[in-house]
């Protein structure tokens, strides 16, 4: 196979974008654009899939295979092209009520199978193309068209529900970091297996500033946490706090009181931790981005063409002739 | 004793879920297709796979007509009733004609079998006369099965297990069968324990010369082979036959395989049938739920693949949305719907026909999807691998609508040779299409497929209306008219690629025409055949092709004063007809969950025709 050098452009489709000025989706299709070039794969051999709501829109303005499916499905799709085309590069892009309130099952089906996809969950906290209802992560309270009195629902924390379907990669990033984006996308893509990577994206019209904490200059330090293999778990404005673990319970440092020595390690590969870090979802503690959980387990892909593989070998190539006579017949003169 | 020859024989075989009853049905079938008969057989599964033992709703049935002439269904009323216990006489004791014969398991007419079928203390038909009308032959098969395995390891449980063999050696000296097809088929089911192999093979032989000395059965029947059409046969089931539909579709196209399904009454075993043939590179994907099943089986198609999903009708319902996608994005799709008695949960084990307008209807939007149908279990074959050609030739979505009935009944089968199979065109472009757009069409309206891997071909489909020629998103008032039209007109066309509808039987001249589809074949046949012989002017066409209609259809039926439409539902192929032909044909309707009778059928044509 020769390979092309592609720009970013070679991405770019010659469809209007046509997002709200201002809307955080802007910036992935970006760095997506900017990242496809260094994936290394022939652009016909990538798909993109999405499902609907505002996100969704996002296949028609990459110039590579794509369809912008129906609600909640992209998933499913995704699966299905994915096993029947193990070579190609399938990329789901779907949003927060696309993906866990109406195609919450196939997400987790998808993630369990671990079919070798890459999904960017675009995770606005809200319904924008329908116009501002809540959202199933939407926090609880929320007052929209549809909850005039406050959200009474629970909602969900997407990560751990990850995690629980037993993920093989979990990943955090934001519309707001170019350049911890594009990283994300790499290591999605690098992947083998399912890579769910949660875009925190602004929908500045519906929901402008759900994530403000975490964007603005003045308190992201404080509200966000870098995660990096191998490096304690260090934040803060001048890095000068830091997280570490009583047994299960983590405790948020000082580093004046405590040393760099004795603070959680973070570790791509445990579980168990990774599990913890999910949690990290309330005000008391830093937000985390960065790759939470990596596992390697064999793709549902690569395992369906073993086994018709194995069928060959022990069956030999199927033959129609003998399908149609089966192994019990007889004769009329 | 006497011995006697007989054109045809209906014997229903009946017993608790775990007596083994659709083995012996099945085994009886393969021995009487391998000596030469014709034949026809249909299962009665009960509802609960658990139900109580002993209990009618527990009974587990097995229909088999076979003879020496023509079988198109598996019998009206039955020649013969072998009952392993009281629950089962209970619930099939109607089927039997009177002066009919029936083999009883006294063993399963003890007291507390009764009570479980809901007999009362002092009642027993084998005392109460009750049974009077029959040629009752009664045995204790399960203290006879133990006392031929007495000296054999095995457990009480594991040797009961046997006691259908038993029966079964008792029909086979009834119908004059040899045992050696049936001691083959155990010898490699048991290969692995030959303790099970032999107490079957010793119980099977035990219950022929049971009836060969005892003085119970007092005659044997000759059923001489029929004289079929020359040529090689097979025994096949509706549900196997589109399963290998399908393998051929995608052998003929070229095309890979794959099958999305959640598992479903009556359609679950094309599932289990496909999961066996990898080595034909078919990929079997057993979805999360009915929508990811269409729509993984979406996704394939759109990597060029031949997808495939099947369901019954609540799985239809909610595949809904997502075929309504296929239909906009133009690939090909095969939806089989092995229709099961509704609405919502319905009767899942029961047969129906009323999936028949959801299929044309039950779409949002203007979303014509072509439907075909199949007759008979052989049928299901090639009307499935025809699907396949609509929908690969002519991109688009289509329905293969068979039935419970048909897809778990049994029939001979002259199988076809591959070489003489239809071919499939697919509509691939040219990698080196520089020009291409994906919804410029041919003159059969078709849009030319480029799937991913082709450099240079990049595009993106989806649900929104597209626009003419590019696909972009378009909402365009005029475009949008103008696609719906040429969409519905695409479905259309396709008439032009389908054979003319023949006659099955009769002339044009005839009185009477009746027009049906479906599972009803085969009672139609049978009365037709037997009213034309006995001179009366009826002729009988059956519709594969339900949408589009084949072009002489109209003419065809506009010949006849008076059309008939026996339907196994309330009415809807007949509101097809009136719809499109604005004829005013007339309704024959059954919705019992189960087949029409050939009488049925015959005494309503001798109605029509003799005037009412
Ligand atoms: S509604 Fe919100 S999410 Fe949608 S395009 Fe506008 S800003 Fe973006």
């Amino acid at each position: 196979m020769e390979n092309k050098v592609y720009t970013a452009k070679d991405f770019s489709s010659d469809q209007e974008v046509r997002w709200c000025p201002g809307c955080g989706d802007y910036s992935i299709l970006k760095q997506v654009q900017s990242v496809m070039p260094e994936i290394n794969v022939p652009k016909e051999d990538i798909v993109f899939i999405s499902g609907i709501g505002c996100s969704s829109r996002f296949p028609y303005y990459m110039e590579t295979f794509g369809m912008h499916s129906i609600h909640g499905r992209a998933t499913a799709i995704a699966s299905g092209l994915k096993a029947a085309r193990p070579d190609l590069s399938v990329w789901i892009i779907t949003g927060d009520g696309d993906s866990l309130s109406i195609g919450g099952n196939h997400l987790i089906h998808l993630l369990r199978r671990n079919f070798d996809t890459n999904v960017l969950l675009f995770n606005n906290q809200i319904y924008g193309l329908t116009k501002g209802q809540y959202s199933p992560t939407s926090e609880k309270g929320k007052k929209t068209k549809s909850t005039p009195m406050g959200s009474i629902d629970h909602p969900f924390n997407p990560l751990a529900l990850c995690m629980g379907a037993d993920a093989t990669f979990i990943a955090r990033t934001m519309d707001r970091d170019p350049k911890h984006m594009r990283e994300m996308l790499m290591r999605s893509n690098n992947h083998k297996g399912t890579s769910l990577l949660e875009i925190y994206q602004n929908c500045n019209v519906f929901n402008d500033g759900a994530f403000f904490g975490m964007t603005d200059k003045a308190t992201k330090m404080n509200q966000t946490l870098f995660l990096e293999h191998g490096q304690p778990l260090v934040f803060g404005e001048n890095k000068d706090k830091g997280i570490r673990l009583d047994g299960f319970k983590p405790i948020i440092v000082s580093l004046e009181d405590c040393s760099i020595d004795e603070l959680w390690i973070h570790n791509e590969k445990d579980r168990v931790k990774a599990g913890l870090l999910t949690r990290f979802f309330d005000a008391d503690f830093p937000r985390p981005f960065g790759v939470f959980y990596s596992e390697d387990r064999p793709t549902y892909e690569d395992a369906l063409v073993q086994q018709i593989d194995d069928a060959m070998q022990q069956k030999g190539q199927g033959n129609l002739d003998d399908l149609l006579k089966g192994s019990n017949t007889w004769t009329i003169d | 004793m006497t011995q006697e020859t007989v054109e045809k024989v209906v014997i229903f075989f009946a017993g608790d879920s775990g007596d083994g009853i659709q083995l012996t049905g099945s085994q009886f079938t393969n021995t009487a297709a391998l000596y030469g008969n014709d034949l026809s057989t249909f299962p009665d599964f009960p509802a609960e796979i658990r139900a109580p033992q002993g209990t009618l709703a527990g009974v587990s049935g097995f229909q088999i007509s076979f003879g020496s002439t023509e079988i198109f269904t598996p019998g009206d009323e039955c020649d013969v009733l072998v009952v392993m216990n009281v629950a089962a006489l209970k619930a099939n004791l109607k089927r039997l004609k009177k002066g009919g014969a029936i083999i009883l398991n006294t063993d399963g007419f003890d007291k507390r079998n009764l009570r479980l079928a809901g007999f009362a203390d002092d009642e027993n038909p084998l005392t109460d006369n009750s049974l009077a009308d029959y040629r009752v032959s009664e045995m204790n098969v399960t203290k006879l099965t133990r006392e031929c395995l007495v000296d054999v390891t095995l457990g009480v449980k594991e040797k009961d297990r046997c006691k259908n063999m038993f029966v079964l050696g008792f029909v086979y000296w009834m119908y004059n069968r040899s045992l050696e097809h049936t001691i083959d088929f155990l010898k490699q089911k048991f290969n692995s324990k030959p303790d099970v192999l032999e107490a079957n093979t010793r119980v099977l032989k035990a219950g022929y010369n049971f009836a060969n000395t005892c003085e119970i059965s007092s005659s044997r029947f000759d059923v001489k082979p029929a004289k079929m059409a020359s040529g090689t046969y097979r025994n096949i089931m509706g549900n196997q036959a589109t399963a290998m539909g399908l393998i051929a579709a995608s052998q003929q196209s070229g095309l890979d395989l794959f099958y999305g399904s959640y598992p479903i009454t009556p359609a679950s075993d094309i599932l289990h049938e496909l999961a066996k043939h990898k080595n034909f590179s078919v990929r079997s994907f057993q979805a999360e739920d009915e929508i990811a099943a269409v729509s993984a089986s979406i996704g394939a198609s759109f990597g060029g693949a031949l997808g495939v999903t099947a369901t019954s009708g609540p799985g239809v319902a909610l595949k809904g949305e997502a075929i309504g996608l296929a239909f906009m994005l133009e690939l090909p799709l095969i939806i089989v719907n092995v229709q099961r008695g509704g609405p919502s949960t319905g009767l899942p084990t029961k047969t129906e026909q009323a999936d028949l307008l959801q299929a044309m209807y039950g779409r949002n939007g203007e979303a014509p999807v072509p439907v075909i149908s199949a007759s008979t279990p052989s049928d299901c074959f090639e009307a499935t691998l025809d699907a396949c050609r609509i929908a690969i030739e002519h991109m688009t979505p289509v329905f293969f609508l068979s039935d419970g009935y048909i897809a778990n009944g049994a029939e001979p089968w002259l199988f076809p040779q591959s070489k003489d199979l239809q071919s499939i065109k697919v509509p691939m472009t040219k990698k080196e299409n520089t020009d291409y757009l994906p919804y410029k069409r041919d003159d059969k309206l078709v849009r030319e497929w480029a799937i991913p891997g082709m450099s240079g071909l990049e595009h993106r489909v989806g649900g929104l209306e597209k626009e003419d020629l590019t696909g972009n998103v378009s909402y365009d008032s005029g475009n949008h008219e103008l696609m719906v039209k040429t969409r519905a007109e695409k479905v259309e066309r396709i008439a032009d690629f389908i054979p003319n509808q023949e006659l099955d039987a009769g002339s044009e001249k005839a009185t009477v025409l009746v027009l049906a589809w479906g599972s009803t074949y085969g009672a139609i046949k049978t009365a037709v055949k037997e009213l034309l012989a006995e001179g009366y002017s009826v002729a009988h066409a059956h519709l594969r092709y339900i949408n589009p209609f084949p072009k002489n259809l109209e003419s065809l039926i506009r010949a006849y004063d008076k059309v008939l439409i026996p339907e196994i539902n309330n009415g809807q192929l007949i509101k097809l007809i009136r719809d499109k032909y604005v004829i005013d044909a007339i309704p024959m309707n059954k919705i019992q969950g189960i087949p029409f009778e050939a009488r049925e059928i015959k005494n309503r044509i001798i109605e029509l025709h003799d005037g009412e």
